[in-house]
């Protein structure tokens, strides 16, 4: 079996709010391993997005080990959690977030302007690298208002490419997205994932969760049950048995 | 994290808000405009009354009679007659820091001319007189000391009683004028000089031998003040001190007794001058600093709708690596640049508007570069004072709110 790059061990979080105490994890372990392609599944108020959150060193357990790439996040402080963030990490949300009124270049540079290891020409060079991966090198200069939201979601994803992670993490990454989109985002996921990325995809559709290798699926702060995908979707095959929308031009 | 990354992130950001940017700026750039002007303009127009006084003679000093008791009576100013011509010649012979002494005895009354007649002055006064109050003589002569033993009746005439009395092209000197029914024959016309610098036309006077003048008009033997140039401006405290030992002496006054004069230097008149457009400086400038405060306080008030309307900015900033630091330092680069940028055109702004002030108002032109430096000074501290509450408050958020917040 390939090295673990996510391994949780007894993983606990509790919220205070007001005099009430919310257990949103209670107990979890699991392990991504290098090459991956997770589903963290469940409905709402099942822990997947505060289990999205400690993954994702935006957030600390209130008990239990989290390691990372072989790092204990437990012992960092704020500013080591942003380094690891920083370093290891890559983020794709539902809403894309990219910078508004600047370009499709300048947003997948952004991790790397705080990187203080990286200088401004090999940084362009790697966000210019990062957009070709996802089929946007002749995007580059646009702005995110001048790009669909797929195109949007692209830049994203070469956003979260460009410093180079251990692991993506993304969040309802196709949740904004209609259905030929999502495939064809889901079609450059699995590609990222052919080519050695490990992906933790969150999502609520079980549809989205049949591209991938593996569903987690959560259930009251614990894991219900862990299966691997047996039927999976492979997207590019999906796309061509698409009906025609003729509204839709490529 | 470096800081010319934060800088190129502040910059960038600022160039997606320009407009917001210069507006922000704007109370900035008034008040920094404001407090440069409203220096410029007091330091300028101080040293254009600093130009006309010293036109009076900055080493200049005078006495006059001062407070004298009667037997418990306070006697007036105007009406005193401590000084006398020994005194004249006491301070011409023992004082060391005075180049010149001239008495001076004056009245005035009405100056007749053929058909023409004009309101003047006439001051009774010794060759030295000149030198003194720095006039010069554009034609014909001073008079000799023959002439002022003599009571001879000769006169100089100023330029207002020239246009005044003959006619144009007719040379005054040689001719006869009538002061207060006294022929006096004019031997010298004095250069015109202009007003002083509390607006007194200073070409409206006749100059005549103070014996003439003291005899022949008022009948007194007491003369009513003494002007005298002292070495140097720098000297005028030692001769003041000097002609009030002199004369304390030539009056025989006892220790303790008060002075029955008074000595004034021209140094000490443009002191006090000075002082009151200083304070005038002052004051305008402390309104136009109150301006800069404004316009640092338009700064927060921006910094902080700009953090709010940046959150899910911060958020996303947070979640790809950015410590509450390197955001902190954003925000407060942003408010830091805009603050200096404003400072900047401010100052140019600024400078313009003395530059037009002095044209306008016929002043010389001074840039008080004091005033820029310091407010160079405070705009930074204002961008840094201003700008670190906001800085702080992008830096606090928590990145799980502030990446989703919508």
């Amino acid at each position: 079996m390939s090295k673990a790059i996510i391994k949780v061990s007894e993983l606990r979080k509790d919220y205070h709010v007001g005099e009430m105490t919310v257990h949103a994890l209670r107990g979890v372990d699991m392990e991504i391993y290098e090459g991956d392609f997770a589903a963290i599944m469940g409905t709402s108020g099942s822990g997947k997005s505060t289990m999205l959150n400690i993954l994702g060193c935006l957030d600390k357990p209130t008990y239990g080990e989290y390691q990372l790439d072989g790092v204990n996040m437990g012992t960092m402080n704020k500013n080591q959690l942003a380094g690891l963030r920083n370093n290891k990490l890559g983020f794709i949300f539902q809403s894309y977030n990219l910078l508004p009124r600047t370009t499709a270049l300048e947003n997948v540079e952004l991790p790397l302007f705080y990187n203080s290891k990286v200088k401004s020409k090999e940084r362009k060079e790697r966000a210019m690298h990062a957009l070709e991966q996802v089929g946007l090198a002749d995007r580059m200069d646009h702005m995110p208002n001048q790009l669909s939201g797929g195109q949007q979601q692209r830049v994203a994803i070469a956003r979260s490419l460009v410093n180079d992670p251990v692991v993506i993490l993304a969040d309802e990454a196709t949740g904004n997205l209609d259905t030929r989109t999502s495939y064809e985002i889901m079609e450059l996921f699995q590609r990222l994932n052919d080519n050695g990325k490990t992906i933790v995809f969150v999502t609520h559709e079980s549809d989205i969760a049949r591209f991938m290798k593996r569903n987690i699926v959560f259930r009251d702060g614990r894991i219900q049950k862990e299966t691997a995908v047996t039927d999976r979707f492979n997207a590019t095959e999906l796309i061509k048995a698409l009906p025609v929308d003729e509204d839709y031009e490529s | 994290m470096n800081y010319r990354n934060l800088t190129k992130i502040a910059t960038t950001a600022l160039k997606r808000n320009k407009f917001r940017a210069i507006l922000t700026m704007l109370g900035i750039i008034i008040g920094v405009g404001s407090v440069i002007a409203m220096l410029s303009i007091g330091e300028s127009s101080k040293q254009s009354i600093r130009e006309e006084m010293s036109d009076m003679g900055t080493n200049m000093i005078m006495v006059m009679p001062g407070q004298q008791r009667r037997g418990g009576v306070m006697m007036g100013n105007s009406n005193a007659k401590s000084l006398t011509l020994k005194d004249i010649t006491a301070l011409k012979k023992d004082a060391k820091y005075l180049t010149e002494v001239s008495p001076q005895v004056s009245t005035s009354g009405q100056a007749v001319k053929g058909n023409n007649n004009w309101p003047t002055s006439i001051y009774g006064v010794d060759a030295s007189y000149l030198d003194i109050r720095k006039y010069s003589l554009e034609d014909g002569r001073i008079f000799t000391d023959k002439e002022i033993n003599s009571l001879a009746k000769v006169c100089l005439v100023g330029q207002t009683v020239v246009e005044n009395l003959f006619a144009d092209g007719v040379d005054p000197v040689g001719q006869t004028i009538r002061f207060d029914g006294i022929p006096l024959k004019v031997i010298g016309v004095l250069k015109e000089k202009g007003e002083n610098g509390m607006g007194m036309d200073q070409d409206d006077m006749i100059l005549a031998p103070y014996t003439s003048v003291q005899r022949r008009m008022l009948a007194i033997t007491h003369i009513q003040s003494i002007y005298a140039s002292a070495v140097s401006e720098e000297q005028s405290e030692a001769a003041i001190e000097e002609v009030e030992t002199i004369l304390r002496q030539q009056h025989k006054l006892k220790e303790g007794a008060d002075d029955d004069f008074e000595v004034r230097s021209q140094a000490e008149m443009v002191e006090m001058v000075s002082s009151v457009t200083d304070m005038l400086t002052l004051l305008l400038g402390a309104v136009a600093g109150i301006s800069l405060l404004v316009g640092g306080i338009g700064i927060m008030n921006i910094m902080f709708v700009s953090v709010t309307e940046r959150t899910k900015e911060i958020g996303l900033r947070m979640s790809v690596g950015g410590r509450g630091f390197d955001i902190m330092m954003q925000f407060l680069i942003e408010a830091v640049m805009l603050s200096i940028l404003g400072g900047i055109i401010g100052i140019i702004f600024g400078t313009g508007l003395s530059y037009l002030a002095s044209f306008a108002l016929d002043m010389p032109f001074v840039v008080d570069t004091q005033a820029v430096g310091l407010s160079f000074l405070v705009c930074s501290v204002i961008g840094i004072f201003f700008g670190w509450y906001p800085a702080r408050k992008a830096a606090n958020l928590d990145p799980i709110d502030a990446v989703r917040h919508e």
